[in-house]
């Protein structure tokens, strides 16, 4: 066995997984994840450690695997991470804990996501109980959102012994983890709703169909009903929209509609109610992510499909594995291109894109080149439906329904390091503060909340 | 889980259901809506609250049977629970947050359609508890789809009905009888909130627009979550595109683009669910 070669991973036929929703990547058996740990050289400096945003102690979990202890590896993941079957399936490890790995320099870098996903995976299937708390301290604290953000927070201050009632406006807690990332990447029923349970499992409560702003306000949880702190994690989800005409056609969906209906009302599915249209050749504008997610939803729901992208294939801000996954499976892509108009027929419905040719320029302030459209490049392509997948900006309800919550001018929170906003008490993190951004960003974020909430409940109360 | 503390008929395939949701009920005001879920395999149904009693923490609705999903709804029975009940979403209406005084200069007109007449209901009754007489139109097809009339009565200033086929009340649409009471009546009026199906607060919105009152429609687009996230519900309000979830449902009627959203309305005609699927409701 060739130290610098990772052990290859199986994976569903692209052919085949390109007409179901099963998961694409399939796991590594024991024998599998314990010849790839193997790989781990367990060096004493571990830069692994510093660039996973939660931290784990990587080589102490991939040496239980290595040498066969499984439950102990999960025991390991569970002291820093809520979500391990998650984050082992979508963190970009390749820009995290894999970039840095020493292995990598000459070689692969150890699967680090692949093992964690094993170990967590290899966990739910033995029925292995995880994760221990404190005794309960008596202090309340309200968490806003069930995406990451707050499934961590939730997740650290219920082990320290606080009594933490998580709030979703959705029927279902998870967030991204439900609603916008698909089936064939991170299996509901399976993955998430178990990581959920583990949660309950801590003693942390979850109202789901709540919504802070509407149903209760921020003020009403802390001056009424007792929270004594409260964390934001209500995320990025407002849809971005380009402007320009033709955006409101029949056909023109945004990636989050098209997502939610399909991830969480579970649309593809023959047995729920909630339809889902999806034409004969569609168009998903943006390369993202939730992009690609759109794009290869929507081939599985029997379209052919091109991504619409305004930059180069390098500059595309999607995962690599997940874009050589789209092309597998038949996605094209359409690059240095951006819609001008969305062009509709009579009745009112979408029947082709009309966009312009681009070429890159000077880098702007992102420090990508920045697209500048070439002059009279404009064509028009015949599709039915168009995805907008743009990205996404904060909701704007809670800032506007809690005083004195201080926001930037891109509508997200303002905090200090600690995840403190200007409201005493109101804590926050995750894409609410960034704007959209990784699970695993969210999670970091959640987790540091979770210590400055602790720090400032204990010297508040218990003195 | 959200229990049906009581169902009543209203009329033929109309029901009114009161669904104990203590949280909803304590903060809904006029012009919100709710997103109701059957079952685990249900859909998201926005629905405009008609009423709600915060001392029994319920909040009432009102359901006309025409799709599968409110076909299924309606089969529900009083002690049956809904899996989710959420809300109270969208903004209040405007009148709400206005200086009541200034509220009190005014004259109001409520124009409801069928169904729409249950959420003009805690409006009108709004105007009411606050000293202030409304008049009411209230729209239907037919005699028999005329619903709470009674209830508006002990609210309204003046109730005047109109049914399609001359059955009840005045012989013709409710945009009839507006230019009847404006044009032969003498009645003026300042405001105009119109409630009902789109092409009734189309047509409505045409009318008063040529008769210089202002006019305040509740849209009723298609939905998904109802709090932002998708967009599904946008519509194009004085040139600029509104999620009717967030910034409505009550828009200015005659900034609306009609002819869009009615087109909107039809996107997913065809792949309405079937309830053969389930193998009946419920």
């Amino acid at each position: 066995m060739d130290r610098f070669t990772r052990v290859p991973i199986a994976e569903q036929d692209p052919k085949v997984r390109a007409t179901n929703f099963d998961e694409v990547c399939l796991g590594y058996t024991e024998e599998e994840a314990m010849a790839e740990a193997k790989r781990c050289l367990n060096c004493k400096h571990h830069p692994c450690v510093g660039n996973c945003p939660v931290s784990i102690h990587i080589p102490r979990f991939i040496k239980h695997i290595a040498e066969g202890e499984f439950e102990e590896a999960a025991h390991v993941l569970a002291e820093y991470t809520a979500l391990p079957a998650v984050c082992g399936r979508v963190c970009p490890q390749e820009e995290q804990c894999e970039q840095v790995c020493v292995l990598g320099k000459k070689g692969d870098a150890v699967s680090i996501g692949k093992l964690e996903r094993f170990a967590a995976d290899w966990a739910r299937e033995h029925d292995v109980v995880v994760g221990k708390t404190k005794e309960k301290n008596g202090h309340k604290v309200a968490v806003i959102g069930s995406g990451p953000a707050g499934i961590t927070c939730a997740g650290d201050l219920a082990k320290e012994g606080y009594d933490v009632t998580i709030f979703e406006a959705l029927h279902e807690p998870g967030g991204v983890l439900v609603y916008g990332i698909p089936e064939f990447r991170l299996p509901k029923e399976k993955v998430v709703k178990h990581e959920i349970e583990n949660l309950k499992n801590l003693g942390v409560k979850i109202e789901t169909n709540v919504i802070i702003g509407r149903t209760v306000t921020i003020d009403e949880l802390m001056n009424e009903e007792g929270f004594e702190a409260v964390f934001v994690g209500s995320g990025a989800g407002l849809p971005k929209f380009m402007g320009i005409p033709g955006e409101n056609l029949n056909g023109v969906f945004s990636a989050n509609e098209f997502l939610t209906r399909n991830n969480l009302m579970k649309a593809f599915r023959e047995d729920y109610d909630t339809p889902i249209k999806v034409g004969e050749k569609v168009a998903v504008i943006g390369g993202g992510n939730v992009a690609m997610d759109a794009a290869r939803t929507a081939l599985r729901l029997g379209a052919e499909v091109w991504i619409v992208y305004r930059r180069t294939e390098e500059e595309l801000p999607a995962r690599v594995e997940e874009v050589h996954h789209a092309k597998d499976e038949g996605i094209k892509f359409e690059l240095l291109t951006s819609p001008v108009e969305i062009i509709g027929n009579e009745d009112g419905w979408v029947k082709g894109i009309r966009c312009q040719r681009m070429e890159l320029g000077e880098p702007d302030a992102s420090g990508r080149r920045r697209p500048m459209p070439i002059e009279g490049s404009e064509f028009e392509f015949d599709v039915d439906t168009v995805i907008m997948a743009l990205g996404t900006s904060p909701n704007p309800l809670i800032p506007a329904t809690t005083q004195g919550l201080e926001i930037n001018n891109k509508g997200c929170i303002v905090t200090d390091e600690n995840g403190q906003t200007s409201r005493e008490g109101v804590f926050a993190g995750g894409d609410a503060v960034t704007g959209a951004a990784t699970v695993i960003l969210a999670m970091g974020a959640g987790k540091q909340a979770a210590v400055g909430i602790d720090k400032y409940i204990k010297e508040k109360y218990d003195k | 889980m959200y229990k049906i503390v009581e169902k009543k008929e209203l009329a033929p395939n109309i029901y009114s259901m009161d669904v104990l949701a203590p949280r909803v009920a304590e903060s809904a005001k006029p012009g919100q809506f709710v997103i109701v879920i059957t079952d685990e395999a249900g859909e998201r149904i926005p629905l405009t609250i008609c009423d709600f009693d915060k001392e029994r923490g319920t909040v009432n609705i009102v359901i006309q049977a025409m799709g599968c999903s409110t076909k299924k709804m309606v089969a529900y029975d009083e002690g049956d629970y809904f899996r989710d009940f959420v809300g109270p979403l969208g903004k209040p209406s405007e009148y709400v947050n206005e200086d009541i005084e200034e509220v009190k200069k005014k004259k109001y007109l409520f124009v409801a359609g069928g169904v729409g007449t249950a959420p003009v209901y805690p409006q009108v009754r709004w105007f009411h508890e606050n000293g202030i007489d409304v008049d009411v139109i209230v729209g239907a097809k037919t005699k028999d789809l005329v619903i709470l009339e009674d209830k508006i009565k002990e609210v309204a200033g003046n109730l005047y009905i109109a049914t399609d086929d001359g059955s009840y009340g005045f012989n013709g649409m409710v945009t009839g009888l507006i230019e009847d009471l404006v044009e032969n009546q003498g009645k003026e009026y300042d405001y105009c909130i119109a409630i009902g199906p789109m092409i009734m607060m189309k047509f409505v919105a045409l009318l008063t627009e040529k008769l210089g009152i202002k006019t305040v429609v509740s849209l009723n687009p298609i939905m998904v979550d109802g709090t932002g996230m998708c967009g599904a519900c946008r519509v194009t309000v004085g040139n600029e595109t509104k999620f009717a979830c967030v910034d409505g449902p009550e828009f200015d009627g005659h900034l609306v683009d009609f002819d869009e959203a009615l087109k909107r309305q039809t996107q997913y005609k065809e792949e309405e669910c079937e309830l053969d699927k389930q193998g009946g409701a419920k």
